[in-house]
């Protein structure tokens, strides 16, 4: 056993413990950030307090919430609303925050792809990013499904009928996820379950999986420089702070992120207080009712581009179903993001306006995001149907055409 | 010494072993808490009365929580293999979930329509435009007198399911 002698402050005494001293080095002191990243890079940070914002209030709203189809609604619309003190703010911080961590993971997916983030050594921050990406939105769907009105049951109708286009198994599994011939009680119950026990602690676990990640390739900066790490921490010790160029995390550069967290904070609170209608769907408000659908559906903003994509294919192709078509290139849609790294076959780590072929393709990615996102929220009818379509296909063709793409760049480059 | 290593291999396959006969014996049981319970398996049959129905006006009646759709054809509507022919009269019954990804159609006069994306299904429950990649599911009935009782498979119903299934 180690030696363990008197200690002479608390501090001292978990050390000699829990050897505190060294871990904080690790962790915070001596955890290098380079010095040339901008706020785009603060977006880690947000999403990290966002997600304890939704724990916490998740929390209080649990305390009232009750999974039973009979009940689920009122204990939303009236017990919490209306009854607990606070209970309506307590609703919004979570309803809001929920719309609010997708948008800061788009800006934090989109800041790594622009940068070349993705790249050698670092593809695993990047699979561990998307992982995130992809339970955060199981989680956010399972939750939506909670307050159980109308716009929630159907969601869960369309989603769960989703894997009816599994072959052979397909509508046993509809059933078995549902477990229940249409979505109903047990279907509630475990998707209660899912959003309040095991996805959360499979996304705490993930969330240490992706800091994690970033220890050995470190974090990327605005020119993608090769920084040897070891030396600059050196220079930094020495005393040579200005030539450096990295900085410890804590308290260094952390402030920076403190800063842009109080400006992200005070328009998170102006939108719970003076704009929460917007994560409210008004169809929500009515009651779940399985014999009436409501006249148009469409999921929250930030699943409407990939909910284009699925039904962006309108038409059947020869022997192969419009439904199956969509279903493929909705699958496509949220796998290809994983394998970025390997699609993008410019050996150089750069900015995108470093890269010619690469940052056109950048842009016109963001474009048709923005168009699949408007379209998938307007009826699926007339020229908007074939919007859709065009807007789909754009999405599919980028990521076919981007190993070409980034390996003209390179070449141009002389690489 | 290689004595020793075989007994820790031995233990180290028995465990293996013990380990993954429990494991899979547990994947079962997670399975099986997933599915339907025997209450809602069971609870199942619904009986509708056919006569009193308008010709061209389809009615909609719950059976295992989905909207059935009954509609008795007018004379001049398309005939179809899927049509229940009761005396003169003939009838479209059909699960009332869009084939696509399940929103209720609703009957615009002489069809369904789909508003979730656009899907349109004809009077004989065949998808005539949009995504839906088959006609509206028939579900499991029989014919007693002027009754259709949900939930069994009578030989009318055979019939037209080896109809559709050969179309
Ligand atoms: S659910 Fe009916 S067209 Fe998609």
């Amino acid at each position: 056993m180690a030696k363990f002698e008197k200690a002479n402050s608390v501090g001292e005494w978990l050390d000699q413990r829990l050897n505190t001293t060294a871990l904080t080095k690790v962790l915070m002191t001596e955890y290098w950030i380079p010095k040339d990243i901008n706020f785009l890079w603060a977006m880690g940070v947000l999403l990290a307090v966002t997600f304890k914002i939704l724990v916490i209030s998740g929390l209080f709203l649990m305390m009232y919430y009750k999974p039973d189809v009979a009940l689920a609604f009122d204990s939303v619309n009236y017990t919490i609303m209306q009854e607990v003190a606070y209970g309506w703010l307590f609703r919004h911080m979570h309803g809001v925050a929920a719309s609010v961590v997708f948008l800061i993971i788009y800006i934090h997916m989109f800041t790594g792809i622009y940068y070349g983030s993705y790249k050698q050594g670092r593809e695993m921050i990047w699979i561990s990013g998307m992982l995130l990406f992809m339970t955060f939105s199981a989680a956010g769907f399972s939750g939506y499904m909670l307050p159980w009105g109308q716009m929630s049951y159907w969601a869960a109708m369309v989603i769960t009928n989703l894997f009816g286009g599994v072959p052979v198994i397909g509508d046993a599994l509809v059933v078995w996820i549902r477990g229940d011939f249409n979505v109903a009680d047990a279907t509630l119950t475990r998707f209660f379950m899912l959003h309040v026990f095991l996805l959360p602690i499979v996304i705490m676990g993930i969330i240490g999986l992706h800091f994690y990640t970033l220890r050995i390739p470190h974090v990327n900066n605005q020119e993608g420089a090769d920084i040897d790490y070891d030396a600059e921490a050196e220079k930094y010790l020495a005393g040579n702070k200005k030539e450096a160029k990295v900085i410890p995390f804590w308290p260094i550069f952390i402030s920076k992120d403190f800063a842009i967290l109080g400006i992200f904070l005070i328009f998170y609170f102006y939108l719970v207080f003076f704009h929460y209608n917007f994560a409210m769907d008004p169809v929500n408000f009515d009651p779940a009712d399985a014999m009436v659908t409501p006249a148009h559906i469409y999921p929250e903003w930030y699943f409407l581009w990939s909910y284009e994509v699925l039904r962006g294919f309108f038409f059947d192709v020869g022997p192969v179903k419009a439904f199956d078509i969509g279903l493929m290139a909705f699958g496509f849609a949220n796998v290809i993001f994983l394998v970025l790294p390997w699609l993008d076959r410019d050996p150089a780590i750069l900015p995108a306006h470093k890269r010619p072929g690469f940052r056109v393709w950048f842009w016109i990615l963001m474009v048709d995001l923005i168009v699949l996102t408007v379209y998938g929220k307007l009826p699926p009818t007339g020229i908007n149907a074939w919007v859709g379509f065009a807007s789909a296909s754009v999405f599919i063709l980028l990521f076919v055409a981007l190993p070409f793409i980034t390996k003209a760049d390179a070449k141009k480059r002389g690489a | 010494m290689s004595n020793e290593t075989n007994r820790r291999d031995f233990l180290g396959y028995t465990f293996a072993a013990v380990a993954a006969v429990g494991g899979a014996a547990s994947l079962v049981g997670m399975k099986q808490v997933w599915d339907p319970l025997p209450s809602v398996l069971a609870s199942g049959f619904t009986n509708v009365e056919l006569n009193g129905l308008k010709a061209g006006e389809p009615i909609t009646v719950m059976w295992r929580g989905k909207p059935i759709f009954v509609l008795k054809k007018t004379a001049d509507m398309e005939k179809s293999d899927r049509d229940l022919i009761i005396g003169e009269d003939r009838y479209t019954v059909a699960i009332g979930l869009c084939t696509h990804l399940g929103c209720i159609p609703a009957w615009k006069k002489t069809q369904w329509k789909c508003a979730c994306h656009g899907g349109e299904f004809d009077a004989s429950g065949k998808q005539t435009f949009g995504p839906p990649p088959r006609p509206l599911d028939l579900p499991p009935f029989a014919v007693q007198g002027s009754q259709l009782v949900l939930g069994e498979e009578g030989p009318e119903y055979k019939k037209i399911a080896a109809a559709m299934a050969t179309a």
